[in-house]
């Protein structure tokens, strides 16, 4: 639908114009940051054709008589932004998160054509702009989270581990589901070291093609199957936990080094509240523990901390968005304390047990949640 | 959205770089592209420029040389803004998505501003535009406002219509017992009813009702998607093949049984007949003020036992009928829309019994939709007959008509109602400030 075409006529054209941009660049020399673009029947002037990385805003004036649009478009014709029915007269702005590299900006006088176009460039390492200290706190805090969970993670999952070691099923069954809480509360994270979750979180069904279960199949999952649906243990089960035990220490290790942004962090809440829409409430996670609940709860719990800690920008940037987060936050626990008779503990009503019509209520709350939580990212980066 | 302007405005956008370029002081190399759909619905008829080309680059045979183009060919936008709601009297799309909503909120004044939100999407989505912000061009890192799944598509006559059922006017729930009127009963268990409670009922309905399967889906999801937390899906159905028109002047589309069926529905250009059977009237005639100007739903799904009625003799399908399966003309006679003689039919045929000389004059307007959903896991399709009907008052439309079918009627054998509900159809939004249920939340 949008191909890159260069033709004769557009081409003469251009470089007859360029001759004209250093003399509209010097016109410039603002200092706030703002790009300006002054939008007329004929011409888009830019304030500047080079400017840091990161949050651009443009405040585009239009001078014509025309209604216009303005885009900043990637060198390939992608758009980054636009702002369109911008009357004559009137002024609009227009912000972007952008990367260090070439693009364009257009100008489409009567919102038609190709528009008049501005090359500009983006300077800068790609990163984003300064981040507030209010956000760099933020991603501090969780960083110690994520680890925090990582720590206290071992000791339980060495527990369940000793458990099945020791061939003692009854007792390996009641540490299993705790022994994955921190887990699930960090995933996003976790997941993002490529290597450690398919050992230690997949499913039968997730073994890629020319995978044999026997084999290439290890972590939670494989020992749930064990404990929970053959109820037995054999030596393969307790050579398995031995290995579940490595690659838990390695996450344990590589957990402080991830990359966290506030907007990964965002995104990551929000990725929880996905695992709970697609495996939990589905009952898929713990087929045959029937332990969803208990990864449900830990799930929400990561992503709710997640929320918190960005609030206080949340709150700042979009008030109706952390309200309404607030709101589904303490209505999704409320929901999930119907499903456990102490509201400090993890003993959560078996899944298997739980009808059609109140998966209905639980899936409902997931999505009334899920859909405002996919917004925190926008409102950290505003 | 005119249909004239594709050919123009095409070989305009096709000089414009040129002149803007070389008219320009500050233009560099210029990267010819596609308008987004937004720009391009911003002015009107390019929008039909794009989707031609897409469909092969066919500009002029749509709209160049003035013929006039079928409404579902020119994918042209209905008009949101009136007196009724769109969707109703006019003319029936090919396809649907109906669905209805449970709302979670118990905050009045959530489920206002839920309204107020879902009107000003729908004005959008009826013109052939993306929901809020679009679906491209915002944050790269936060989802868009639109799910995208309808860029590049024309408005397809897409119309969008809301109902409230009984269950939103329960007491304690957000004041609205005193307003729900006499004419949204509950409906009664017919003979032969099988209903399926979790696919029956709602508090709210949407019809999405366009020419395009994919705009209607779109409307749908992105309803559901502002709603997530206020209102859930509570069921949804897909539909195609209309089995009844609001234009006489068409042919009559056959039903999943190969029969023309809904030969004598009401015009949409019939006043007299909308005002008498399918608006509802002001308050000293039916009873609810906010109502006046509106309708009232019955939505059925009807499963057609498609197997047993494929080995049933062809005399014996027209018997249940009354029609010819052919031509469609009533028993006796020659052309469709023969005026049916109904003594000649069968007792038991269904249009002898459907029709309004058997109910004391009842009338409704028909709206429905074939529908398959795969097959039932016995290898029998699930197929039949999405039935929607409007009328003004339900005691004096569907009610009695289907007390007389579900009795007797020859067709019962091979059908059975699986779904049911109604609801109440407020009038038309009236300009920018409107919004659905204004007037039953004042």
């Amino acid at each position: 639908m949008r191909p890159a075409r260069l033709n004769l006529l557009t081409a003469v054209a251009a470089v007859a114009a360029l001759t004209a941009v250093t003399g509209c660049a010097e016109k410039s020399g603002s200092g706030d940051g703002a790009l300006k673009v002054a939008a007329s029947d004929s011409a888009c002037e830019v304030s500047k054709t080079e400017f840091p990385a990161g949050k651009l805003t443009l405040e585009v004036e239009n001078k014509g008589s025309k209604v216009t649009e303005v885009y900043v478009l990637f060198p390939d014709d992608r758009i980054v932004a636009e702002r369109e029915n911008i009357g004559p007269g009137t002024k609009a702005s227009i912000t972007a998160e952008i990367k260090a590299g070439d693009y364009e900006i257009a100008c489409k006088p009567g919102m038609k054509g190709d528009g008049i176009r501005q090359k500009v460039k983006a300077t800068g390492g790609g990163a984003a702009t300064k981040r507030s200290p209010e956000l760099d706190a933020a991603v501090a805090e969780y960083r110690k989270y994520v680890q925090a969970q990582a720590d206290e993670t071992l000791p339980k999952a060495q527990a369940f581990a000793d458990a099945v070691k020791a061939g003692d099923l009854a007792a390996a069954q009641k540490a299993y589901a705790t022994s994955r809480i921190g887990w699930e509360r960090t995933e996003p994270v976790a997941e993002s070291f490529g290597d450690i979750d398919p050992k230690v979180d997949v499913r039968e069904d997730g073994l890629e093609a020319g995978q044999d279960p026997a084999k290439d199949w290890t972590g939670w999952h494989r020992l749930e199957k064990a404990l929970f649906a053959d109820k037995k243990i054999g030596d393969e089960e307790k050579k398995l936990a031995d290995q579940l035990m490595t690659d838990l220490t390695d996450w344990q290790k590589k957990v402080g080094q991830a990359e966290i942004t506030p907007t990964s962090m965002a995104n990551g809440a929000k990725e929880l509240l996905d695992e709970v829409a697609s495996g939990k409430v589905t009952g898929e996670e713990e087929r045959y523990s029937h332990t969803d609940l208990v990864d449900f709860k830990a799930n929400v719990e990561g992503a709710q901390k997640a929320y918190e800690l960005l609030k206080p920008v949340a709150a700042k940037n979009d008030a109706a968005l952390s309200a309404e987060l607030d709101k589904q936050f303490a209505a999704m626990n409320t929901l999930l304390d119907k499903y456990r008779a102490d509201k400090n503990g993890y003993d959560f009503t078996a899944y298997d047990t739980v009808g059609q019509d109140q998966r209905k209520e639980l899936s409902d709350a997931v999505s009334a949640l899920g859909e405002p939580l996919s917004k925190l990212a926008a409102a950290v980066a505003k | 959205m005119s249909d004239d302007t594709s050919t123009t405005g095409s070989a305009a956008e096709a000089a414009e770089p040129a002149d803007s370029a070389a008219a320009s002081s500050a233009a560099s190399a210029s990267v010819s592209g596609g308008p987004s759909r937004r720009s391009v619905l911003g002015w009107g008829g390019a929008g039909l420029a794009l989707g031609a080309a897409a469909a092969g680059g066919t500009v002029a045979a749509l709209s160049g040389d003035g013929d006039p183009v079928p409404a579902a060919l020119s994918g042209s936008s209905v008009p949101f803004h009136g007196e009724h709601q769109a969707g109703i009297a006019s003319a029936v799309q090919d396809r649907l998505h109906f669905a209805a909503f449970d709302v979670k909120t118990k905050d009045r004044a959530e489920l206002v501003q839920l309204l107020k939100d879902w009107t000003r999407a729908a004005e959008r989505m009826t013109a052939g535009l993306p929901v809020g912000e679009g679906a491209v061009g915002g944050l790269p890192e936060a989802p868009p406002d639109d799910t995208g799944e309808a860029l590049g598509l024309k408005p397809s006559r897409l119309t969008l219509t809301v109902g409230f059922g009984a269950s939103l006017f329960a007491k304690d729930r957000f004041g609205l017992e005193g307003r729900r009127p006499e004419a949204l009963v509950d409906l009664e268990q017919f003979p032969g009813d099988n209903l399926d409670p979790a696919k029956s009922g709602g508090d709210l309905c949407v019809q999405a009702c366009a020419d395009d399967p994919q705009v209607a889906v779109h409307a749908i999801r992105q309803l559901a998607r502002i709603g997530f937390g206020k209102v859930a899906v509570r069921w949804s159905q897909l539909g195609f093949g209309k089995t009844s028109s609001t234009t006489p002047d068409e042919q009559t589309p056959r039903n999943m049984m190969g029969f023309k069926d809904g030969t004598r529905n009401i015009a949409g250009t019939d006043r007299a007949a909308l005002d008498k059977f399918v608006w509802v009237g002001d308050e000293a005639k039916d009873g609810s003020a906010w109502m006046a100007g509106g309708s009232y739903l019955v939505a059925r799904r009807i499963r057609m036992h498609i197997e047993t009625w494929d080995r049933t003799p062809l005399q014996e399908q027209e018997d249940i009928f009354g029609r010819d399966k052919g031509e469609g003309a009533p028993v006796g006679k020659s052309k469709e829309r023969d005026e049916p003689f109904l003594k000649a039919m069968k007792p038991q045929a269904h249009v002898r019994l459907a029709h309004p000389d058997t109910n004391s004059g009842a009338t409704i307007l028909r709206r429905g939709y074939s529908f398959t959903d795969g097959s039932d896991g016995l290898g029998r399709l699930d197929a039949g007959l999405f039935f929607l009907a409007y009328q003004r008052d339900v005691r004096k439309g569907f009610v009695p008509i289907q007390r007389n079918l579900s009795k007797n009627d020859g067709l019962n054998e091979y059908i059975q109602h699986v779904s049911s509900a109604l609801f109440a159809i407020p009038p038309g939004v009236r300009d920018k400030d409107d919004w659905w249920g204004r007037a039953l939340f004042a």
